[in-house]
């Protein structure tokens, strides 16, 4: 099948163990645009953003059926390989995890295991991409210094700083502002805007109000299951399900 | 006072009981080595393997038993690490969280554990005897790795399962495989875990008599091969207290306080090694 989104997703279906976690989803995300998956506690948003770099794969007793295309390519076929569809994406956590080494080798990290060892190379990768998170300044004069003495602000933007230097084409973030304060967030959430026009994001959020502000496409997940799909002002002013509107409303959660 | 006060404080009393017991204790044990040792410490000791009727109380020392016993536990322990960080790196990294299988290997490594020194002795000796071998370093060597193997794996084990998820994905998201996650980012996360559990393993082989009895043997002379039987310092202790006389019992103290200042030292630089290695941990 062809598809001129960037990822398109075709009867997902998701287990852990006996229990059914996405239900038959099918879904296209749009290339280089923001798109928010929302949906209340447990419906699947978390499953469903590690199903596009398939870390659901190492957890227990999980069973993936449907497809999922990326660049035309179905990334649950067995012979595809893993670490090439991962660096195709970067990946925020809710918590920002940084690896236990320094500043400069935790961006580094992403480009070294992918083959490239030329230092001044490598000084290049790492100025850049802390330039472009808005950390350089603040880090220039201790690139030696263990990363986890970095604010959880700093460590957000770390985090990004290494993804992006893997050179994805995707990034992934699951709710990737929860656990910072609020100017943080919002630094992390303006690096969004401006990366949206090289980039295909996609977000998990609680916030309804980030939504808003960010997303072009928003996706609504329940209980497992794809409600409704489409443009944030489709969804936002205009949704066509009962469920949908209800939660926009708040009325569930 | 209420109850709830008195409760705080008998439970604090009995704290404190615990503590000063577990530090008298240690106190008594080091007094004891230094007051009966110290006297018949001397440079002899630690720079001569034994001299014309050492055992009689004449000249000489235990150099062929320090030497041993560095060589045996060292060697040990390289073994043994060898064969522990595939299988934990197995359990944690690669097995399913719970499978069947790495259930049975931590369980086995449980049972393990739990045998006592002299079965791995004895153990060793009967296949040494089946294949008409004698003793010698290597057999020490290998049997005493047997005895360490299930306290590194589970040590290790135990701290390699605190390591956040969510920093193991990390790793995976930027493409790195499953063998450059557990090289390059969980076994530096774990590093003075690693270190404290090598520690351990290595002081249990260190201090060990019963397992290297029949399989490593005992010698005058600093082993120069693998093959040779080779002096450990537990065994030379057994042997000094066993003689009756009075100045050889008295080195038998002497040799226990060179035991305890190996293992000592080989804490204090693990530990500074240790500290230098865990500015970079996550919390
Ligand atoms: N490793 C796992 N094994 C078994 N069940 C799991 C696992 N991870 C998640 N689940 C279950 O899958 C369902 C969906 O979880 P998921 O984390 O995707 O939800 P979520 O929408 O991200 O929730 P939240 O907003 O709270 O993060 C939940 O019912 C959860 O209990
Ligand atoms: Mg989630």
């Amino acid at each position: 099948m062809d598809c001129q989104s960037h990822i398109c997703v075709n009867n997902l279906n998701v287990f852990f163990g006996k229990e059914h976690i996405l239900k038959n989803i099918s879904l296209k995300i749009p290339d280089k645009k923001i798109t928010a998956i929302i949906g209340p506690s447990g419906c699947g948003k978390t499953t469903l953003l590690k199903s596009f770099n398939r870390l659901i794969d190492s957890y227990d007793g999980v069973k993936v059926t449907g497809e999922i295309l990326v660049d035309d390519e179905n990334i649950l076929h067995p012979n595809i390989e893993v670490t090439h569809i991962r660096k195709k994406m970067g990946l925020l956590l809710q918590n920002p995890y940084p690896l236990p080494m320094s500043i400069y080798d935790n961006v580094a990290y992403g480009p070294r295991i992918h083959g490239i060892k030329n230092k001044k190379k490598l000084d290049e990768i790492v100025e850049h991409y802390l330039k472009q998170t808005n950390l350089w300044i603040e880090v220039k004069d201790r690139l030696n210094a263990p990363a986890s003495r970095l604010s959880v602000g700093q460590q957000q933007r770390l985090c990004l700083a290494r993804g992006l230097a893997v050179e994805p084409e995707i990034i992934l973030g699951d709710e990737p502002t929860s656990a910072l304060d609020p100017i943080s967030s919002k630094v992390i959430e303006e690096k969004f805007q401006e990366l949206s026009d090289n980039y295909t994001i996609i977000i998990v959020t609680h916030i309804l109000r980030q939504a808003k502000r960010l997303a072009n496409y928003v996706i609504f997940l329940y209980l497992g299951e794809l409600i409704e799909q489409g443009t944030a002002e489709e969804i936002f002013e205009n949704p066509k399900e009962e469920m949908t509107k209800a939660y926009i409303q708040g009325k569930i959660s | 006072m209420d109850r709830r006060k008195i409760e705080e404080k008998i439970f604090l009393f009995l704290m404190r009981i615990s503590a000063i017991l577990i530090v008298l204790s240690l106190i008594l044990i080091l007094f004891t080595i230094i007051a009966k040792g110290l006297p018949s410490l001397n440079l002899a000791m630690i720079t001569q393997t034994p001299k014309g009727g050492y055992y009689l109380g004449k000249e000489g020392g235990i150099l062929n038993a320090i030497m041993g016993s560095l060589f045996l536990a060292g060697g040990a322990t390289i073994l043994s690490m060898l064969i522990s960080l595939p299988v934990v790196i197995y359990l944690n990294i690669y097995a399913k969280k719970n499978s069947k299988l790495s259930e049975f290997i931590r369980f086995s490594f449980d049972v393990l554990w739990g045998i006592p020194s002299i079965v791995y002795g004895a153990f060793g000796f009967t296949i040494m005897l089946f294949f008409n071998l004698r003793a010698s370093l290597l057999a020490g060597i290998i049997v005493v790795a047997l005895l360490i193997l299930p306290i590194m794996s589970r040590t290790i084990d135990e701290v390699m399962r605190m390591v956040p998820a969510g920093l193991i994905e990390t790793s995976y998201a930027l493409g790195a495989t499953k063998l450059e996650t557990a090289f390059k980012v969980v076994i530096k996360q774990t590093l003075p875990g690693i270190i404290t559990a090598i520690l351990i393993a290595l002081g249990r082989g260190i201090g060990d008599a019963a397992s290297v009895l029949f399989t490593a043997g005992f010698s005058d002379y600093i082993p120069n091969s693998l093959l040779k039987p080779a002096a450990t310092l537990p065994l030379a202790i057994f042997f000094q207290l066993l003689t009756p006389i009075p100045e050889v019992q008295e080195r038998a103290y002497a040799s226990a306080f060179i035991l305890t200042a190996i293992i000592l030292i080989i804490s204090i630089v693990s530990r500074i090694i240790t500290n230098r290695f865990s500015k970079n941990l996550i919390k």
